[in-house]
């Protein structure tokens, strides 16, 4: 019941949303925040970190870049192909990467992406350095005009709605029984039966295809696509942006999402205010250096809180209730 | 005379900058390998440690007036005692935790330290004269090539072997090796396993500054001269394994030499040949080439 007053209560939020904040941004923090979703489906439901995320989320922004603008298809078709896209450079790596467990996995994958990356800056139609400038956001179906920044915003809710659904409909089946029974236990699996391998597979390649989705989508929003979103520092962050969430946890990742996005484009404005507030210089360069707060960040997380803003939250509550 | 089309002196002239190139890669990788040996920590920062080192050795010529020489030594102790300080207050208290945590606390170091010299120095490459000793060409009969470039050679390879050989060969060694294989026990003959624990660290960090120092003549010292560097090093962990220290060196050196090939016969390949041959080593041979049988 208390769930789903909650999501009801966030579904209203995320439509009066835009007359308060600028759509642009919003849609920014929702890409993303499916992004960190996709890789929470890997590293919280099913025990494998992968660092090379960023792979997918580019290389679908670039194919639903180059589909959109230089071909000329339609929104809904340029963000499919992308999500496709994503599935089979998934398959590809999730195929070569799961062989090896635990680090090497993570190496694996993050050597993988650093391959794709090369590859978008060496192919002819991704403007290498440069990337895709003046990207248009077409229409939906060829019937719904989205150059206006609130229709794209519902359209992005839309997306963003139904693949949080379809995450947790991944999560609570029976199949999402069997990922999480392998994070646990990955031996104990592999001995009631399971072929474990094509079960990571599965997993790996539907996180791909969602972070492709997500991609694609945000490639569209913001009408450019540059080379920043598939270089692994971006695997980086959204590693950070699930574990500041809380990885394992549903809601965890868009909390995660929210406060990186928010620090990454709201950071100079803040040193701004403080250095104006306390007559401090110092805090001024705080927004030239964001790389530094993010890293302070990430070590403050694995240190200190390794389960999450909403990890943290959830256990003081049913430790209450056990306690009541 | 060509070979393949390709004039000889363009061939040989790649392929030594492959070499030494590859010493980067040997270098990194055996300290990446020491370091995973008794720590089990994959440590990203290890590429930060690298240009720390050549940022240092920078620092010291034009701030301070120090020469090479002594950077040589100064800053692999520094960054050395830094690495020491790190592992006591942060990477300590991981160890019991699943590895990936050290992976991603190492992570966030190297966030750090780039992002705080990059405000402090900038991005663009700051050049670092080779040392007048060092300066000219040596004529090898064959080919001329620049003498700084055969005493990187030379010197990477000689301080591998030195690793090697304290490894192997000597009785820190054993201890060294025996604290992978099982910790409790080695405490029970009396051996400080944190203190052994730490002192890798330290070793296996300085030699990253070591390659940076080596490195700060030939390549532009700038804050993000390692973080692309680290990838390839990491590449080249997965295709030697992780279990041999010959092994990190062999592939080190073999895989500059394969890139300097590719960029002769085709350059646009070069930068990614690398994972390419990793993926191909994976398929045959998923725990790489020297690897032991692991899970």
């Amino acid at each position: 019941m208390k769930t789903k007053l909650l999501t009801l209560v966030g579904c209203l939020a995320l439509i009066a949303l835009p007359y308060l904040v600028y759509p642009v941004f919003l849609m920014k923090i929702l890409c993303f925040a499916l992004f960190a979703c996709s890789f929470n489906l890997l590293i919280g439901y099913t025990g494998l970190l992968s660092f090379g995320h960023a792979a997918f989320f580019g290389a679908a922004g670039y194919i639903a870049g180059y589909l959109l603008r230089d071909v000329g298809l339609t929104f809904e078709v340029a963000v499919l192909v992308g999500t496709l896209g994503a599935g089979i450079i998934g398959y590809i790596m999730g195929g070569l990467a799961i062989r090896r467990r635990g680090i090497y996995f993570t190496m694996i994958t993050l050597a993988l992406a650093q391959m794709v990356y090369f590859v978008f800056l060496q192919a002819p139609f991704t403007g290498g350095e440069d990337g895709f400038q003046n990207v248009p956001r077409s229409s939906l179906f060829g019937l719904l005009n989205l150059s206006s920044d609130t229709t794209m915003y519902y359209v992005v809710v839309g997306i963003v709605i139904l693949s949080l659904v379809l995450i947790h409909r991944i999560i609570s089946s029976p199949y999402g029984n069997v990922l999480a029974a392998i994070r646990e236990n990955e031996p104990r699996a592999i001995s009631l039966g399971y072929d474990v391998n094509k079960y990571k597979l599965l997993a790996f390649v539907l996180s791909a295809m969602i972070a492709g989705l997500a991609g694609a989508t945000k490639a569209a929003v913001l009408g450019f696509e540059t080379l920043a979103d598939i270089h692994w520092s971006t695997s980086g962050l959204v590693i950070l942006m699930t574990l500041i969430g809380g990885k394992g946890t549903f809601t965890g990742p868009l909390v995660g999402a929210f406060v990186i996005i928010f620090l990454e484009n709201k950071l100079g404005e803040a040193g701004t205010f403080l250095a104006h507030l306390t007559g401090i210089e110092g805090f001024q360069a705080i927004g030239e250096s964001i790389t530094t707060v993010i890293g302070l960040i990430f070590i403050v997380c694995v240190l200190a809180f390794r389960r999450g803003v909403v990890g943290e939250l959830m256990d003081r509550l049913t430790q209450r209730n056990a306690v009541s | 005379m060509e070979i393949f089309g390709i004039p000889l002196p363009a061939l040989t002239g790649q392929l030594l900058l492959g070499l030494v190139n590859g010493c980067f890669y040997a270098m990194l990788s055996l300290g990446l390998a020491v370091i995973f040996g008794l720590l089990n920590v994959i440590n990203f920062s290890h590429g930060a440690f690298y240009m720390l080192g050549a940022l240092l050795a920078w620092v010291g010529l034009n701030n301070f007036g120090i020469d090479y020489w002594a950077m040589l030594v100064c800053a692999p102790i520094l960054v050395g005692l830094f690495g020491m300080v790190f592992e006591r207050t942060m990477l300590r208290r991981l160890y019991k935790l699943d590895h990936l945590y050290g992976l991603l606390l190492t992570f966030g170091i190297t966030l750090v330290l780039e992002g705080l010299l990059r405000s402090v120095y900038g991005v663009s490459g700051q050049p670092y004269s080779v040392p007048t000793a060092l300066q000219g060409v040596t004529d090898l009969g064959v080919m001329l090539i620049p003498t700084y470039r055969l005493w990187v050679v030379f010197a990477s390879l000689g301080i591998c072997a030195i690793t090697w050989l304290l490894i192997e060969k000597t009785k820190v060694g054993a201890f060294l090796r025996a604290g992978t294989e099982n910790p409790r026990l080695v405490e029970a003959f009396g051996v400080n396993v944190p203190l052994m624990v730490t002192l890798t660290y330290g070793f296996g960090v300085a030699m990253a500054a070591l390659a940076g120092v080596l490195a700060a003549p030939i390549v532009q010292v700038s804050p993000l001269m390692g973080s692309n560097l680290i990838i390839v090093v990491f590449a080249v962990v997965v295709i030697g394994g992780m279990g041999s220290i010959a092994g990190a060196v062999i592939t080190g050196l073999g895989l500059g030499v394969i890139e300097g090939l590719t960029r002769v016969f085709y350059p646009e390949f070069s930068s990614t040949v690398v994972f390419i041959v990793m993926a191909i080593v994976l398929m045959v041979r998923p725990n790489g080439l020297f690897g032991k049988e692991m899970a």
